[in-house]
């Protein structure tokens, strides 16, 4: 028998600086990570604390209403001599004033931070609707062209470094092509061409006048169209590129066209990702400022784009004519100009004295804000499981 | 439809391949084939992977046109007398008349029933009841009837394997093709999904002309009336199956079908 003979253990680690710089490389990266996880969650907790009680409240509806459904307005605070502070909006302050008599000692008014963001809101709404119908139109007709039509080649590579290019563009530069493009120069049908006209198409019973759509939702749209064009366009080609060749192959097999298969074998399946990009775009469109401050958003305005005095109808009038202003008044809603969410938070944030009534309306609109794109985001999680659900293959 | 043109003398082939030279880009890869495929004959391709087969069967319905650098570089392939290459020839008639079945089983991600009928919908046939019938007609004919009436309106991703083939090959007859292009349709299979296959183009050998390509040599034997063996791009042989592999006249079929030969 041979003595056991302790042998060295052949699995000791070795003590190079290998093993060193592995523990440094991993702390190096989970510090990294830590620093990311905890700026966003220390951001979002700022926003949270401070923004959720503007929006929340502890009594039934638990919602404030108020900041919801009421547009901007002026603050008014009145201070009396006990050093009491009276908040409230322009005819409150006559009353209180009156009432307080010789006890008032100063006001101070605060431009934007009383009321509510109900206008933001809605002019938001309207160009991420506008924006987003424009970009998945144009979006996807180019991706399926690019996608399933065109042929390989240098052509094809120019157009994919355009549309990167166009990603690349700052918003500022789209906001001035839009200021451009749509307010000033696009075509619009009218009796008589504005002097501003570029040219004028006579068309007989009426007239093709470039005369610009002028500051509205439509010009805001079709700009903020073109910011998200390049992230639809891009993912939306990847999506078809997903679906399966031999879907194509086997439609066209049995004698389908080339569009039929696109229809009816490639879009159904390529549409869940197309639509969760899409909601994306609109998380972009949404937070976009400076497209739409020369296109179609105001610092302020004191009415929702329905609200306008339109000639009352004669009381004969007929249903038709009914029909009309109501259509008159819904195409109207788009070439108006509106406030919109981001740029109402960048004039609450730089355009007014900065105090704690200031602070209310910035933080609560911010919170808004986010609810709203985080919601989309997850909409458009949702959105994808269900659809992914159903066209499996 | 192959009754209403009963071949006058059955000597006339149904599809002639004459001095065809395809290529991808600058790579050709077939040479100066020449192959006669008989009506409702059983012709099986052989050869070794890469010499040309599915290239040669996919060029029969000019599905290989959707590969961008595909190209017919000389020679022409007929059916029924016409060049299917020239321009007077639409494709779309032409793949209704000739079906196809790929190795990879793929049916749509929808119902059994809009599988089966996709083909007819597309050449715009709306009506429920004609759909019904031909879905009714076309899965008997593929032997799934019995298995899937039940349950047509039910994902056919939801099949077997086995099944969602023979829907594939449903779906293929339900145009009532005249030919049937088969690229190893029985490659993704086990052996008894296969038995049925074979089984199936059994039953509808006569009605159709069936060409497939196969890699298994029994398979080939089983099914088909001739086999051509193909080797490098080149046509080597081609024959009665039972001459192919009882007394092949070129060496080098002898030794692919003897596995000697990779
Ligand atoms: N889309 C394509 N683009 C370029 N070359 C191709 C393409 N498809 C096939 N080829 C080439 O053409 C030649 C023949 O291919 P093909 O697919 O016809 O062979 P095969 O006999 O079917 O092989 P397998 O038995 O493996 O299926 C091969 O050299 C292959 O690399
Ligand atoms: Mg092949």
């Amino acid at each position: 028998m041979s003595p056991v003979s302790i042998t060295e253990n052949p699995f000791a680690g070795d003590n190079s600086g290998i093993q060193k710089r592995e523990t440094i490389a991993r702390w190096a990266l989970r510090v990294g990570s830590y620093i990311v996880v905890f700026i966003t969650v220390a951001i979002m907790l700022h926003i949270f604390i401070k923004g959720a009680p503007v929006t929340f409240q502890s009594k039934w509806p638990f919602v404030n209403t108020q900041f919801l459904t009421e547009l901007p307005a002026t603050l008014h605070v009145i201070e009396d001599k006990q050093g009491n502070h009276y908040e409230t909006d322009v005819n409150g302050a006559d009353a209180i004033k009156k009432k307080l008599g010789d006890n008032f000692r100063a006001e101070k008014t605060i431009s934007y931070s009383g009321g509510g963001i109900l206008g933001p809101i809605v002019g938001t709404a309207l160009l991420v609707i506008v924006s987003v119908g424009v970009a998945l139109f144009l979006g996807v007709a180019c991706a399926i062209y690019l996608s399933e039509y065109a042929k390989h080649g240098k052509f094809l590579e120019m157009v994919r470094l355009a549309i990167l290019n166009l990603a690349g563009v700052p918003s500022v530069v789209f906001g001035l092509f839009g200021l451009g493009a749509f307010v000033l120069t696009a075509p619009v049908f009218v009796d008589v061409p504005a002097d501003r006209s570029v040219f004028a198409i006579p068309l007989g019973f009426t007239t093709l006048s470039f005369e610009g759509w002028d500051t509205c939702v439509l010009s805001g749209g079709f700009t903020l169209a073109f910011v998200i064009l390049p992230v639809i366009i891009t993912a939306s080609e990847q999506c078809l590129q997903a679906v399966p060749q031999g879907f194509r192959e086997t439609s066209m097999a049995l004698g389908a066209t080339r569009w039929q298969t696109i229809r009816y074998s490639v879009l159904p399946f390529a549409t869940p990702g197309i639509l969760t990009s899409s909601i994306l775009g609109i998380a972009r469109a949404a937070g976009e400022t400076a497209p739409i401050m020369f296109t179609a958003a105001l610092a302020f305005k004191d009415k929702l784009p329905w609200q306008k005095d339109l000639p009352p109808l004669p009381a004969d009038a007929s249903i038709f004519a009914h029909w009309e202003q109501s259509v008159s008044r819904f195409l109207g809603i788009f070439t108006e100009s509106v406030q919109a969410l981001p740029y109402h938070i960048y004039t609450l944030a730089a355009k007014i004295p900065q105090n704690e009534y200031a602070e209310r309306a910035q933080y609560g609109s911010v919170f808004v804000f986010l609810v709203l794109v985080a919601s989309l985001a997850a909409s458009s999680v949702l959105l994808r499981k269900r659809l992914r659900a159903k066209y499996r293959w | 439809m192959a009754a209403e043109t009963p071949a006058p003398a059955s000597a006339e082939p149904l599809i002639q391949v004459e001095k065809f030279n395809y290529a991808y880009g600058d790579h050709q890869v077939l040479f100066d084939v020449d192959l006669n495929i008989r009506r409702e004959d059983v012709t099986a391709l052989i050869g070794p992977s890469g010499c040309g087969k599915s290239t040669l069967i996919r060029s029969i319905n000019r599905i290989n046109d959707l590969v961008e650098s595909a190209r017919v570089v000389s020679g022409k392939i007929k059916i029924d007398g016409v060049d299917i290459y020239t321009p007077e020839v639409d494709v779309i008639s032409l793949r209704r008349n000739v079906g196809m079945v790929f190795q990879k089983y793929n049916p749509f991600p929808r119902s059994i029933f809009e599988n089966a009928v996709y083909g007819l919908r597309v050449a715009g046939i709306k009506d429920r009841h004609d759909l019904e019938e031909a879905a009714e007609r076309s899965l008997k004919a593929a032997a799934l009837w019995d298995e899937v009436k039940d349950r047509l309106h039910q994902m056919a991703t939801g099949l077997s394997g086995g099944q969602q083939q023979r829907l594939c090959i449903a779906r293929a007859i339900a145009l009532q093709p005249r030919i049937l292009l088969m690229d190893e349709p029985c490659a993704a299979l086990d052996p008894i999904a296969t038995a049925r296959i074979e089984e199936l183009i059994h039953q509808l050998r006569g009605q159709y002309t069936f060409v497939i390509v196969t890699h298994n040599m029994e398979q080939a034997k089983r099914i088909a009336d001739r086999t051509a063996f193909f080797y490098k791009g080149k046509l080597i042989e081609e024959d009665d199956t039972m001459t192919i592999f009882n007394h092949p006249s070129n060496p080098l079929t002898e030794s692919y079908i003897t596995g000697r030969l990779t």
